[in-house]
């Protein structure tokens, strides 16, 4: 029985094969041989040319370079208007509108003045390692935004100016250094977190920091609500910059190394991130170094030879100034007990 | 005067690659960079197509709108040409172009790029036509002798063609309209769907910096 019964299954076999292989390829034919039909075109008008095409178009290469599989990808134009316009009107938008504001506040506000008038005796603020690390960041920050203001208004701006041959060099050069110096902004970045992270923590008296809006608008006064080492304004740009900055450090790097994470549609999109971080940093940077210079009597000293004024200390950061006190690091002054 | 385009037919191309070797061994083409290349659509799956792609010379090109340094120019044939000696190999054409044409030679180990590169048309470059110089940084100026792309010259099937656009939909709708099929001009909506043909322009021409997109 055995030997008859299994070339009967073969047989089956073979004919559910041929009943299925009949179907198929008349099926694919249909699909791969394209044959005039009734959507034929009658004459030379009817031929399509130009064929709308919206979306990314994605093959196969035979070449190592497997990016150039996307045929087409209509999201350039998008990047193009990203690139010569949007990008511009933020940065330059939030840096002229910061500015603005600032000229606006001081003409109102005028430099802050130490109410209690200069005491004298001088309290530590920023050991060296603060400085450095404050002045590391700050130099190289500053130069990556000069440089890549360049390369982004360069061209309606500069070429006029000096020339298509001249702003080459400077863009190359421009470029370079802004790769470059973001190695020193890192490790700046990176040691200001070490050194001031545990005084940022936001705390329950930011809140009225937050409220009476530092006191910044109340011009009689001298009020100034209570605050620690940091105030919650300075907390506020202590943050923008470290998180700001880890983001603009993580989308340039990866900038640095084109495709080598991501695709075409990824690379645009770190290239907006980066652009949009910058216009945020920037502007806010320009209200730092306003607050920090012109408009607080005090405040410059703080980070430029590490010491301040003890009546800057107690008007704008009693509660450090205490803790100071006590550490025996105001000039003159017993530590308590 | 002629405007210069590029058109690939679908249905004809057979994905030989002899366009992507003729261009290489014309232009003493660096290795890694692919001024033309073939992308095959749906691989292996019914409808299957291969179209061979290089710059398409736009109309209103991206690659010379958000160049920081303003280096690209435009022919009056409508040919997209830039200036090696301006490029700062930053990358941002090839963030904007459509088809993936500018590429950039390594030039360290740590993925620096070089001045870019790309099709010309068989152009040269802003150089004086067929000098040495415009040899090395561009490659061959046939354009110059008279001759079209050899790309679309070495094209077998026929699939491929570059020269007077005009010429070029005359060709293809004759032969789509004889056959009975014709999926269109891969990229021409694309690259010359904006406006109808494309000025000629120089480094501080029109285009440039802040002035508009240039629609329609």
């Amino acid at each position: 029985m055995r030997p008859t019964r299994l070339p009967l299954h073969a047989l089956l076999l073979v004919a559910l094969l041929a009943v299925q292989g009949l179907g198929a390829p008349t099926f694919a034919q249909a699909q791969l041989h394209q044959v005039p039909g009734q959507n034929s075109p009658t004459s030379k008008e009817q031929v399509p040319l130009y064929v709308p095409q919206d979306d990314k178009l994605i093959g196969r290469v035979s070449i190592p370079d497997q990016k150039l599989a996307v045929l087409i990808q209509p999201e350039g134009r998008e990047w193009r208007e990203w690139r010569s316009h949007t990008l511009r009107l933020a940065i330059g938008g939030l840096a002229i509108g910061m500015t603005a504001v600032l000229a606006i506040f001081f003409l109102y506000r005028g430099t802050i003045r130490i109410h209690g008038g200069k005491a004298g005796r001088l309290v530590l603020r920023f050991n060296w390692l603060d400085r450095f690390a404050h002045w590391t960041m700050a130099v190289s920050f500053l130069t990556m935004a000069l440089t890549g203001v360049i390369l982004t208004f360069g061209r309606p701006l500069l070429i006029p100016l000096i020339g298509h041959r001249a702003f080459t060099a400077l863009a190359e050069f421009s470029k370079s250094i802004h790769n470059f110096v973001s190695v020193p902004f890192v490790v700046g970045l990176l040691m200001i977190m070490g050194l001031w992270l545990r005084d940022n923590i936001p705390e329950k008296a930011d809140w009225v920091w937050i409220r009476t809006a530092g006191g910044l608008f109340s011009k009689a006064g001298g009020h100034h609500p209570e605050a620690g080492r940091f105030n919650a304004g300075q907390k506020l740009v202590f943050w923008s910059i470290v998180l700001g900055g880890i983001g603009m450090a993580a989308t340039g790097y990866l900038m640095m190394v084109p495709f080598a994470f991501t695709g075409i549609g990824g690379m645009q999109i770190i290239h907006v991130i980066h652009g949009l971080l910058a216009a945020g940093l920037i502007a806010a940077v320009i209200g730092h170094i306003y607050i920090g210079t012109i408009g607080m009597e005090g405040a410059f000293d703080a980070m430029g030879c590490g010491v301040v004024d003890e009546n800057w200390a107690i008007e704008h950061h009693r509660r450090w100034y205490e803790e100071q006190l006590r550490k025996g690091y105001v000039e003159g002054r017993q530590p308590a007990e | 005067m002629a405007r210069m385009k590029f058109l690939c037919d679908a249905e004809r191309c057979i994905e030989c690659n002899a366009c992507v070797t003729a261009c290489k061994n014309e232009h003493e083409v660096p290795w890694g960079i692919n001024r033309r290349r073939l992308v095959t659509l749906n691989d292996g799956k019914p409808g299957e197509r291969s179209i061979s792609m290089a710059c398409m010379h736009c109309n209103d090109p991206p690659c010379a709108a958000v160049c920081p340094v303003d280096c690209f120019l435009q022919t009056a044939d409508g040919v997209v040409l830039h200036s090696k000696d301006l490029c700062i190999g930053c990358g941002y054409c090839f963030y904007a172009c459509p088809f993936g044409a500018p590429q950039y030679p390594r030039t360290t180990d740590f993925g620096s790029r070089g001045k870019m590169d790309k099709c010309t048309f068989c152009a040269g470059g802003p150089e004086p036509d067929g000098s040495v110089e415009e040899y090395q940084k561009y490659g061959a100026n046939r354009l110059a002798e008279g001759k079209l792309p050899l790309c679309a010259e070495m094209c077998s099937t026929r699939a491929l063609m570059g020269g007077d656009g005009a010429v070029l939909a005359d060709i293809y709708q004759e032969r789509s309209l004889r056959r009975g099929y014709g999926s269109g001009a891969p990229g021409w909506s694309t690259a010359y769907g904006r406006n109808d043909r494309g000025s000629p322009f120089a480094p501080g021409g029109p285009g440039t910096g802040m002035a508009g997109t240039g629609g329609a």
